[in-house]
């Protein structure tokens, strides 16, 4: 009883986000109604934050052999569940118009935090597997949901065709490293691994998972599908997207490569660092002649999860460390971005505010708003005063530590070239150009909760810019345990 | 804590200049709220002059010589603290941020007329940041501040600047200066963490604190290394020739009060940084290094002048001879003496005061007759009451007459040089012929020459006459009186050519 208890306890986040999608599907089934549903979720993801602190009375702790709840999982937890919310409430004011049914939606986004939350807390293929899965199949319909606009149904397809193709190369990775091993539990692979049973196959399994997870990632060359899916979902499935779901799979990159190592003579190393330089440099390069935010967003984010893969590279103590706070920071500037973009798009009526030209003098006309969007834009390319500067610090911080010099060297020329587009759509905030097409937020964004949201992420992320330190103790405190 | 002050007024009288701004008042508020809080600013840093003792005598190198010290934990986790710290040396600096900071607000009280509360918020941030650079002792926080300054000064060049030729707009200019800093200050990141993860590596505690890594032994080919991480950073500021590019269109496309700022403040952070971070922390690689910087101080002498010479518009040209006269001080600052690093001091100072005298007055100018391109210039003295008899005297300041600061600064650096260096200030000394050929070219083509109307374009009124005569008044003072500003930084002077001079002495001795 005790035991179960405490399992229980531990996975509480997990079942309560389980609770809250029957609870949305059981009101809609009595009566449609879109504040019923968004407030569900919002209390059920409030809820399974909330319950996050006592999960904290009983990590470590390994609940079937398919989940290790410990310190790691419940930090990065709490970031899904914190963008989820933060997703939420963007869709709630950008659903209100669409001329369609709203409700499911909700339903979709808590099966994809759910699979967040049981990805990031992984220990055995399986688990990495339904987490994977549970996370991306819902995130196909949440791109299409717009459907009756083309190209958020073809980003919807495109989406999955290519993740269908990513999840087999996932599976076949996992096949070859149980013929090898015969064991699909991470620290036990890691113990085959160091007695040398069948190591070709083993790499090469590793080989074929690194490039599912790294489609996931939309890491250089798996990344072609990202500026699209980022452009023709709508606005808060792109925030999603690009929090959530890169959040989960990049903690378990990190928890995957921290307990089973590679253990060879460092060549897939190497291959993850090139991939990581090559991500760096053309995911800012191509950034460079967009003129549509979102899918600069979405080269923007190629970019920085290659910075953050110099973390992978270098491993060790800080390596982890520099994951926790690097996803941190990403993740409240993401939101950000992404939160002005949808709150100028809602409420929905048709294609996303995208073109860079929407956003014409948008200071003058609704100056705070500008100012979030301008210090998100400054956090992305890392200038002190923003969070995004600790990010890079660490970035750079991990790679001079080990030595990784030509990762340092990418950082430092990606840095440089991405400063290019950030200030052109930040200035392109303060200008005024009469004739030009423009899209508002509706009057009184801030009183609404995507406003009051906004604001405050743009608030954490000057916080965490000027006074890191709460957020590196956090970070610190958020140990991995081994399987 | 009166170091906190210092650093916190601007940032906050900013924000009330944007804040209130906002709220319909009149357009003059954040005008005047600008200039109380420069005003506060200078105040603080004379008082600051006028009660401190500098000239502390002796005890150079092992006990810190910081007059007023601030610290407090920052970010424990890489024992980062928030540590200000004042010598001679910031104390110059920072009453002539002081000082230039209340030009910048004053010289623009006609020239910028829309968006007054967000400009000044721009630049009183930019004259925050500076002061945290010129406090900052700590690299982390040096890192912060530098970088930081760049964001105010990037929107003040966007939004207010002055659009160019085709296809060399404002914004461009202002990309190219952000991108250029910004890009150097990240191998300046670099260098700092290799040297924070050397020592951490020697010790086994991180620490960001410059008095600490300053004595952190390095092999030679590191310290080189990181070295060149700090110079690149520096030399892009200074600037140093091959890294000048984004200086004549940032100054050329800036407001007036961002021109002053630029060419008066922003270009010493650098000579600031060699001297207070580049020398004392690689003294021995910056001793290896010193030919070379000094052949690149030749040059951009001679490339700043001629560059200088074959400009036609009026604010590219003081863009150009800035390039040169940081050549000047960037000999002063690797020969290592202490007689050219004071002239190196000397040197900054002065041309703080003739570039901005300069740059004001083309600002002047153009309000007046909407061109810088000198070509439709020509004939203006008599046209426009006092104001040329002023340019003539700051073009002469700038070519280095006797009785001006520039003048003390050149001579001291030549002849600060010239034990070490004879070949390097020999060559160096025909470079002021070149400056004596644009200045002079300068004024011909602006005042002299066949006049192209005969009306008056409008004298100068009580504020454009203050602020020329003041500026007047201080190039002569530090011309004829020097040592008012050499005695204050003596000692820190003194220190800098301790730490470059021990490793040289040590190793030629064996």
């Amino acid at each position: 009883m005790n035991d179960f208890l405490t399992n229980a306890i531990a996975l509480a986040p997990l079942l309560i986000i389980c609770a809250t999608i029957v609870a949305v599907i059981g009101t809609i089934a009595v009566g449609r109604h879109h504040f019923t549903a968004a407030t569900i979720t919002v209390v059920g993801l409030n809820a399974a934050l909330i319950s996050l602190l006592g999960v904290l009375q009983v990590t470590p702790l390994e609940v079937t052999p398919l989940f290790i709840i410990d310190n790691y999982s419940v930090l990065f937890g709490a970031i899904v569940l914190v963008a989820s919310l933060a997703c939420s409430t963007l869709a709630h004011a950008y659903l209100e118009t669409l001329p369609d049914r709203r409700e499911e939606f909700y339903v979709l986004l808590l099966c994809s935090a759910g699979g967040a939350l049981a990805l990031i807390a992984a220990r055995h293929m399986a688990s990495l597997f339904i987490g994977l899965e549970l996370l991306s199949v819902p995130l196909y319909g949440m791109v299409a949901y717009t459907y009756r606009d083309r190209i958020s149904l073809e980003a919807g397809l495109k989406y999955m065709v290519l993740s269908g193709a990513a999840s087999a190369f996932l599976l076949f990775g996992m096949a070859l490293l149980y013929a090898a091993s015969g064991t699909l539990v991470f620290a036990e692979l890691a113990e085959a691994a160091t007695d040398g049973v069948g190591s070709t196959w083993m790499l090469a399994g590793v080989g074929m998972m690194v490039v599912a997870l790294a489609f996931k990632l939309s890491l250089v060359p798996f990344h072609l599908w990202t500026p699209d899916v980022y452009e023709g979902a709508p606005g808060p499935v792109s925030a999603f997207l690009a929090t959530v779901s890169k959040v989960a799979v990049f903690a378990l990159l990190a928890r995957f490569f921290s307990l089973a190592p590679p253990a060879d003579d460092g060549w897939l190393l190497t291959l993850i660092g090139v991939i990581a330089l090559a991500s760096m440099l053309i995911g800012n390069l191509l950034a460079l002649r967009q003129n549509n935010i979102k899918r600069l967003l979405g080269y923007s984010s190629i970019a920085h999860l290659g910075y953050l893969l110099t973390a992978v590279v270098a491993g060790g103590e800080l390596g982890i460390e520099t994951v926790g706070v690097y996803l941190a920071t990403y993740v409240a500037t993401t939101l950000g971005a992404f939160g002005v973009v949808t709150l100028v798009s809602s409420p929905y009526s048709g294609t996303d505010a995208g073109a860079l030209h929407h956003y014409r003098g948008l200071f003058w006309r609704r100056p705070y708003l500008a100012a979030v969007l301008t210090v998100m834009m400054l956090s992305l390319a890392g200038i002190p005063m923003t969070a995004g500067f600790i990010g890079k610090f660490y970035a750079l911080a991990v790679g001079v530590q080990s030595g990784l010099w030509w990762l340092v060297g990418g950082i430092v020329i990606g840095s440089g070239i991405g400063l290019y587009y950030y200030l052109r759509v930040m200035i392109i905030l303060y200008l005024v150009e009469p004739g030009q097409s423009r899209r508002d937020a509706v009057s009184g964004w801030g009183q609404q909760s995507g406003g009051i949201m906004v604001l405050l992420l743009s608030a954490a992320v000057i916080l965490f810019g000027i006074y890191p330190q709460p957020l590196i103790a956090l970070v610190d405190a958020a140990v991995m345990n081994g399987g | 804590m009166i170091l906190c002050w210092l650093l916190f007024i601007p940032f906050i009288g900013g924000l009330l200049c944007w804040q209130l701004e906002s709220r319909h008042a009149p357009s003059q508020v954040p005008r005047w709220i600008a200039l109380a809080t420069m005003g506060i600013v200078l105040v603080l840093s004379l008082w600051l002059w006028l009660t401190g003792d500098y000239s502390l005598p002796g005890a150079v190198g092992d006990s810190p010589s910081w007059t007023r010290e601030f610290e407090l934990p920052w970010i424990d986790r890489f024992g980062i603290s928030f540590h200000l710290a004042l010598d001679g040396l910031s104390l110059i600096m920072i009453t002539l941020t002081g000082f230039l900071g209340a030009l910048a607000v004053i010289c623009s009280w006609q020239e910028i007329t829309n968006r007054i509360g967000f400009f000044h918020l721009n630049l009183l941030w930019i004259i925050g940041g500076v002061i945290g650079v010129f406090l900052a002792v700590d690299l982390f926080l040096f890192f912060f501040f530098w970088e930081m300054m760049l964001v105010p000064m990037y929107f003040l060049i966007a939004l207010w600047g002055h659009s160019g030729s085709k296809g060399n707009t404002r914004i461009s200019a202002a990309v190219k200066f952000f991108i250029y800093t910004q890009a150097s200050g990240l191998l300046m990141l670099v260098s700092i963490l290799g040297l924070v993860f050397t020592h951490y590596g020697q010790t086994g505690t991180f620490t960001f604190d410059y008095m600490v890594l300053r004595e952190t032994p390095l092999d030679g080919p590191l310290a080189y290394v990181l070295m060149l991480g700090f110079f690149i950073a520096f030399a892009v500021k200074l600037p140093v020739v091959p890294l000048h590019g984004w200086l004549p269109d940032a100054h050329a496309q800036a407001p007036t009060a961002g021109s002053v700022d630029l060419a008066g403040i922003l270009l010493k952070t650098a000579a600031y940084g060699m001297l207070r971070f580049a020398i004392p922390l690689f003294p021995e690689a910056s001793a290896q290094f010193a030919p070379v910087a000094m052949a690149l101080g030749l040059f951009g002498i001679y490339y700043g002048a001629v560059l200088a010479y074959a400009q036609t518009d009026v604010k590219r040209l003081i863009a150009c001879s800035s390039i040169s006269h940081m050549g000047f001080v960037l000999i002063g600052i690797y020969s290592g003496s202490v007689l050219a690093l004071q002239g190196v001091i000397a040197q900054m100072v002065a041309h703080a005061f003739s570039a901005a005298g300069l740059f004001i007055i083309s600002g002047q100018i153009y309000e007046r007759i909407h061109t810088r391109n000198m070509r439709e210039m020509g004939g203006l003295f008599g046209r426009m009451g006092a104001l040329p008899g002023f340019a003539l005297v700051f073009v002469m300041a700038s070519l280095g007459m006797p009785g001006t600061g520039n003048f003390i600064g050149e001579f001291l650096i030549l002849f600060g040089a010239y034990q070490a260096f004879p070949w390097v200030v020999v060559i160096a000394s025909f470079g002021l012929v070149l400056a004596a050929v644009y200045s002079l070219v300068l004024m011909h083509r602006v005042y002299w020459g066949t006049p192209t109307a005969e009306t008056s374009l409008g004298g100068l009124d009580f504020r454009e006459y203050s602020m020329m005569l003041l500026l007047l008044v201080l190039t002569l003072l530090v011309g004829l009186y020097p040592q008012s500003v050499l005695d204050v930084s003596q000692t820190a002077m003194t220190e800098v050519n301790h730490w470059f001079a021990a490793p040289v002495s040590a190793s030629s001795t064996p």
